[in-house]
């Protein structure tokens, strides 16, 4: 719990208790280890824990099914990419509980070419999500049934929303030329 | 019996049910899906990656198109989660113009949506007066905002401009004739045995499996959850209004129909509430570092010039930070996840559309029913594929 209060935003009068105690305190029971950092920020209803990404499977699996923790919605799942740090894809998972009224993000940092494991059994709104990062990232998610591009042709060039991709296309673009089958 | 054979049928992208250019695979043994793979991304024109040039005041335009039936909730859910970002107080005002177009908007996009689903099950004539009435409403944003479809009105920090004269009392002598109007379609449709034919029981999802596939909005709520972000999360003074949350309870394409009826004469309930309390004041916040100045200040004042050309031409610092604001769209749960790294760009900019998720449950949907009812099963799911495909 040590390096919690060093990560926690300074404010006019922090809470006594982490908001998301008993978040933290299941999570590390179930999987010690699995918890990298913590960021909060109770005023605007913030609070993201980073895992490590072998972990990532079994903590959503303790989220959703804990009932003292009822995230049943994963509610979006993104990729924020930060090519200068070594860990440069930061998957951030946006959970939901609809009884206990409270968002929670789970971060996963993973290196280029690192896959992520899939969460695509755990929660079926991750399909297509994942396959969304996968396409415009290029973050492979291990396990994922389906994994295919899902905006841009399955012949396309490159991730756009990677930073280094440019804004400025390299080629023209031409679309569907080469289609042998429908799937 | 011998063996059966199924049959691939592509259906999209230009097809007039599937509202925009949504293509679907499907496999069908006779009229029975067997199984149905929806295929997206002809309308991805990069629009997270362009806001991320855009500098967070002009980035708005970008959401305007991405739910184009909605684009005042885009607008007001981009600027909830920059707001977050900036620590920035609204003048009351402000909120209020902001849910009186929020409300407007969100009758609209049911209209658009009420009238294209009859006319995708077959009946033609609730079309034409369903847009009779969103012309109504589109013409309350032409004289509000300048705009449309596309009026980027609700900018960070406020409103653009206040509302113009008269306005709001067009609006009021609207609401009443607008009431009268629901009846009517409902006649039209809610005892008309073709349509309860074609929607009753059809294309079912029961809550778990809504709160699954993460499916938000009449959906979800016509499938019995109580989930409507301006009730649970409110926003914009969204508390202070007296309404009721539409529920259904079998989730079939009747119920989200039924509900979405709720929900716009709910709607014109919030609607003459804000217009009974709308506040005096300021309609954006005082603060010159953000919110552009008068017309009239620019023209006489040094200062406000000075601020006017820096805001134009470069923008704001938003200090690092990562949040997320969500709001109850026509559609759904809207939410933007923005990352500011201090600069006067979005270092990222993520939409939560609420249509691809709801669409993505579609194949849990229709496998299994018949091919007739994909048409209705599309319609009663309310998909804006700009903003699926963004």
């Amino acid at each position: 719990m040590a390096d919690e209060a060093q990560t926690t935003a300074p404010a006019a009068s922090p809470p006594a208790v982490s908001p998301i105690k008993s978040e933290l305190d299941r999570i590390r029971a179930a999987h010690a280890g699995a918890i990298t950092d913590v960021e909060e920020q109770p005023s605007r209803g913030m609070f993201w824990i980073a895992v490590r990404p072998q972990s990532i499977v079994s903590v959503a699996r303790l989220l959703r099914d804990d009932p003292a923790l009822d995230y049943k919605m994963l509610t979006d799942l993104t990729c924020v990419d930060r090519p200068e740090t070594e860990k440069r894809f930061n998957v951030t998972y946006n959970f939901y509980s609809l009884s206990r009224n409270r968002r929670l993000f789970l971060r996963v940092r993973a290196a280029e070419g690192e896959p992520v494991p899939s969460l695509a059994g755990v929660f079926a709104s991750a399909d297509w999500a994942e396959r969304e990062v996968y396409d415009l990232f290029g973050v492979v998610f291990e396990g994922h049934p389906d994994l295919r591009r899902i905006e841009l042709p399955d012949d396309w060039d490159g991730h756009p929303l990677r930073k280094d991709y440019p804004i400025v296309g390299k080629r023209p673009v031409i679309l569907y030329n080469n289609v042998k089958e429908i799937i | 019996m011998g063996a059966t054979e199924t049959l691939t049928l592509n259906m999209g992208p230009q097809h007039p049910s599937t509202h925009g250019v949504l293509r679907l695979v499907l496999d069908l043994d006779g009229e029975t899906v067997v199984r149905c793979v929806p295929h997206i991304g002809y309308l991805h024109t990069g629009m997270e990656k362009s806001m991320e040039n855009e500098p967070w005041q002009q980035a708005i335009t970008i959401t305007d198109r991405m739910d184009y039936l909605s684009a005042m909730n885009n607008n007001l859910a981009f600027c909830l989660a920059a707001e977050k970002l900036l620590d920035l107080k609204v003048p009351p005002r402000a909120d209020a113009i902001r849910v009186l177009m929020g409300e407007l908007q969100r009758t609209a996009s049911h209209l658009l949506w009420l009238g294209t689903h009859a006319v995708d099950i077959g009946a033609m004539s609730v079309f034409f007066y369903c847009f009779r009435e969103r012309e109504a409403i589109l013409n309350f944003f032409e004289e509000t905002a300048g705009a449309r479809m596309t009026p980027s009105y609700i900018r960070i920090g406020g409103v653009a401009m206040d509302l113009p004269n008269e306005v709001e009392e067009k609006i009021a002598r609207f609401i009443p004739i607008f009431r009268d109007r629901i009846d009517e379609y409902w006649a039209l449709l809610d005892e008309n045995p073709i349509w309860r034919d074609r929607t009753i029981g059809v294309a079912p999802m029961n809550a778990e499996d809504c709160i699954r596939h993460a499916v938000t909005g009449p959906v979800l709520r016509a499938a019995g959850v109580q989930y409507d972000i301006r009730k649970v999360n409110p926003y914009c003074g969204y508390e202070q209004y007296d309404f009721e949350m539409a529920i259904g309870e079998n989730g079939d394409v009747f119920d989200r129909y039924r509900v979405r009826m709720e929900e716009m004469r709910q709607s014109m309930r919030i609607l003459e509430q804000v217009l009974e309390r709308m506040p005096d004041g300021e309609y954006a916040a005082d603060d010159p570092k953000i919110v552009l100045p008068p017309k009239e200040r620019v023209f006489s004042d040094m200062e406000a010039l000075i601020h006017h050309f820096i805001l134009v031409t470069r923008g704001f610092p938003v200090p690092p930070g990562e949040a997320y604001a969500s709001i109850e769209s026509p559609k759904g749960e809207l939410g933007y996840y923005l990352v500011a790294d201090g600069s006067e760009k979005p270092y990222r900019a993520r939409v939560r559309p609420p249509s691809f998720y709801n669409l993505q449950s579609l194949p849990h949907m229709v496998t299994g029913n018949m091919v007739a009812d994909v048409v209705a099963a599309i319609g009663s799911i309310d998909i804006v594929l700009g903003e699926i495909d963004r």
